[in-house]
């Protein structure tokens, strides 16, 4: 059991939750809460791994991962935004649907056989820093790189473009931004869009990067909905999405590791003795998620910080809004 | 409009010539209007299901025809439908009371299997010696079963109540905690000789199906109905008397069609929202107790094809109707009995999932008059 290496694979495992809870910060951001994304992960999983099992190349299957789970995310958009229905309850449907979806396109995927991968590599320079080179910068997949590159560009987008605060406005009083001339329901529909093509990213990244193959619902096995968890307990903010990622990650690697050694901290390592206590810490994922939102909701409350104001509300034009 | 070529200055954008317009309804609509838009929307489900099977290369026709004759073709099979109805009753049931108030308790898979964990420990622990009569056994195991599956709705509902914890997630995660625990029983604790399973439970721990009492009336031999299906019933006519005929359902509905409304009525929100999903978990604790101890009689992991998932679909096409849930139940009850046969084997999933969209899409035909107009396009005038 080496911290460093499970910080490593954190880091790794953590990239793909990362994607998906940054697709979700920016459908929550416009005001669209979409549940559907574990629905949106399996069929971006699955159609990145046929693709690439069809033409080889795991870039093609990356682009189609991220478009099929899109045009999937639209069905949500048209329902909550156009026909203005409860948006938890589509998010519901859609994870239906998309789980269903991917499992009958899907069949068979398991048994394929091992396609081309996306690549991993070190970066010169910086895996040399003591500490931080062998966690972030050493042997990671690109991906994961990808996740470092998107991260600043997303936060920066959000909170210091033009752009950024016309999703914000829309978000928050989207009958002021109306007013300004900004098409509200447009801009839903594309951050949807945007949402569903990271919530695919992150499918891809699983099956094509970091537990390459298809496993039915398996692949994600409630990824999607750690990934709306820790919106929340990231006050919509993609740097602190980043942050508990990553620590979700780390946590995931640790189970698997804890049960090798015989001895941790000097007493007996009791999960070595009996392994059985592994289901115990196979919760700790999902334990971990509801206390993650009990100080997300508590620091909300305290901070009087919030969702965006108008999410979960249909925008209808000419009613008075918030 | 003689002079079809409009003026540069009015050249427009090409726009899509006709558009919907949404109305808020001010007049409600008849009685059987809902149901009519409910079946329309399955139709189209089913419809759009179709055009998928035949796309991924299967016969849609043959594939509804097979589950159709698979789950209504005989007494036999449709004994079957049933006893897979029974536990969605009971789910569809919990997932109807907490939806009510508007609590998305999703987590009826996580309180079915701790419901089921709960009847099995009364066997396995034991609780209750191995002789015990099936007067005692029964009424202790549903007891069990009830207590568990509500403990398991309490800590979601406790941490909405007191942090404000969103409950789609905290009952989705209890699910995955839920499933590991079982587990933990089955392989470490009550496994029979290193199977991922308990052993079986005493004959007299058995809810009795039909085709015990083959020997008085031959022909109930071989269905394998089983007595869940009244304690089902029996739960249908609790839910709707408590929804609709008593004090706290009318509390309950009262803040599910307006919280707001209900705090100024000096109702305590945060007393019944623990309630209430102690409720819906007690209910989907007893399915979990009903489905071990009448069909699957011992503790294994495999015990659910998702029955609580479903039961959330069954409380929307429901419209949350406690009777109705039971008409629903059964043609979902059909649908997982003739899909475990239907080749690839996600097919039921993804008919549940478009029934579900349609239903939800349809709904606005209810709030709101839909009308589809031509866009003005402001050429006419010129």
């Amino acid at each position: 059991m080496n911290l460093i290496i499970i910080m490593q694979a954190g880091v790794a495992t953590g990239t793909v939750l990362l994607f998906a809870t940054i697709g979700e910060i920016l459908a929550e951001r416009s005001g669209v809460l979409n549940l559907g994304v574990e629905g949106m992960m399996l069929m971006g999983a699955m159609s990145a791994y046929s693709m690439t099992l069809a033409t080889g190349n795991p870039w093609l299957g990356v682009m189609i991962g991220m478009i099929a789970a899109g045009l999937l995310s639209q069905i949500h958009a048209f329902i909550t935004i156009t026909l203005r229905a409860d948006q938890v309850v589509s998010g519901l449907a859609l994870t239906f649907l998309g789980t269903g979806i991917s499992l009958v396109l899907g069949d068979g995927l398991s048994k394929a056989g091992t396609v081309s991968l996306l690549p991993s590599s070190s970066i010169p320079l910086l895996s040399k820093i003591p500490l931080i080179g062998p966690i972030f910068f050493t042997n990671q997949n690109i991906m994961v790189y990808i996740g470092y590159i998107l991260l600043p560009i997303v936060w920066f987008y959000i909170n210091r473009t033009r752009l950024g605060m016309h999703l914000r406005a829309v978000g928050e009083y989207p009958a002021a931004a109306d007013a300004l001339g900004i098409n509200v329901f447009r801009l839903r529909y594309l951050y949807v869009f945007i949402g569903g093509m990271f919530a695919g990213l992150a499918g891809a990244t699983i099956s094509l990067a970091i537990s390459p193959g298809w496993f039915s619902e398996l692949t994600t096995a409630g990824q999607g909905w750690i990934a709306i968890g820790l919106v929340i307990f990231a006050q919509w903010n993609p740097i602190r999405a980043a942050f508990g990622s990553y620590v979700f990650g780390a946590l995931r690697r640790l189970i698997l590791d804890i049960q090798g050694p015989t001895m941790i901290l000097g007493i007996a390592n009791p999960f070595y003795y009996n392994p059985y206590y592994g289901y115990f810490l196979e919760m700790l994922p999902y334990a971990f998620t509801i206390i993650v939102l009990v100080i997300g909701s508590r620091e909300a409350v305290r901070k009087r910080l919030g969702a965006p104001a108008a999410l979960g509300v249909p925008y209808i034009r000419g009613e008075r809004g918030l | 409009m003689a002079d079809s070529q409009p003026h540069p200055i009015f050249k427009r954008r090409w726009t899509f010539p006709i558009t919907i317009q949404v109305e808020p309804r001010l007049v409600a609509p008849p009685r059987w209007y809902p149901w009519l838009i409910s079946v329309g929307a399955i139709i189209i489900a089913l419809i759009i299901g179709g055009i998928l099977i035949a796309i991924v290369g299967g016969d849609p026709f043959a594939s509804y025809a097979h589950i159709a004759r698979a789950s209504f073709g005989s007494v036999g099979v449709f004994s079957d439908t049933l006893v897979k109805a029974t536990p969605l009753i009971m789910v569809g049931l919990a997932c109807s009371v907490a939806f009510r108030m508007r609590l998305w308790n999703i987590g009826a898979e996580g309180q079915f299997f701790l419901g089921a964990f709960g009847a099995s420990a009364v066997v396995l622990a034991p609780l209750l010696p191995e002789n015990t009569t099936p007067w005692l056994f029964i009424p202790v195991m549903i007891l069990a079963g009830l207590l568990i599956g509500a403990l398991w709705g309490f800590i979601p509902g406790f941490l909405k109540a007191r942090f404000n914890v969103n409950e789609i997630i905290s009952t989705l995660m209890m699910n995955y905690i839920a499933v590991q625990w079982n587990n933990y029983f089955i392989f470490a604790i009550w496994t029979e000789g290193g199977f991922q399973m308990s052993k079986m439970f005493p004959h007299n721990a058995w809810l009795p199906r039909l085709t015990d009492f083959a020997d008085q009336i031959p022909f109930f031999r071989g269905l394998t109905t089983h007595a869940g299906l009244i304690l089902a019933l029996i739960s249908v006519v609790i839910v709707w008397f408590i929804l609709y005929r008593s004090k706290w359902g009318y509390e309950i509905r009262l803040i599910g069609d307006n919280p707001q409304a209900g705090r100024y009525a000096g109702l305590n929100i945060s007393r019944n929202t623990i309630m209430v999903m102690m409720l819906s978990g007690a209910l989907a604790g007893l399915a979990g107790m009903s489905e071990i101890t009448g069909v699957v009689h011992r503790l294994q992991g495999a015990i659910s094809p998702g029955y609580g998932f479903t039961g959330i679909i069954v409380a929307w096409l429901a419209k949350l109707n406690p009777f109705a849930v039971v008409v629903v139940s059964v043609l979902f009850g059909a649908l997982i009995l003739a899909g475990r046969e239907i080749q690839p084997s996600g097919i039921p999933k993804m008919i549940q999932g478009i029934i579900l969209v349609c239903l939800i899409a349809s709904d606005i035909l209810l709030r709101y008059r839909v009308r589809i107009a031509r866009r003005n396009t402001g050429m006419e005038e010129a």
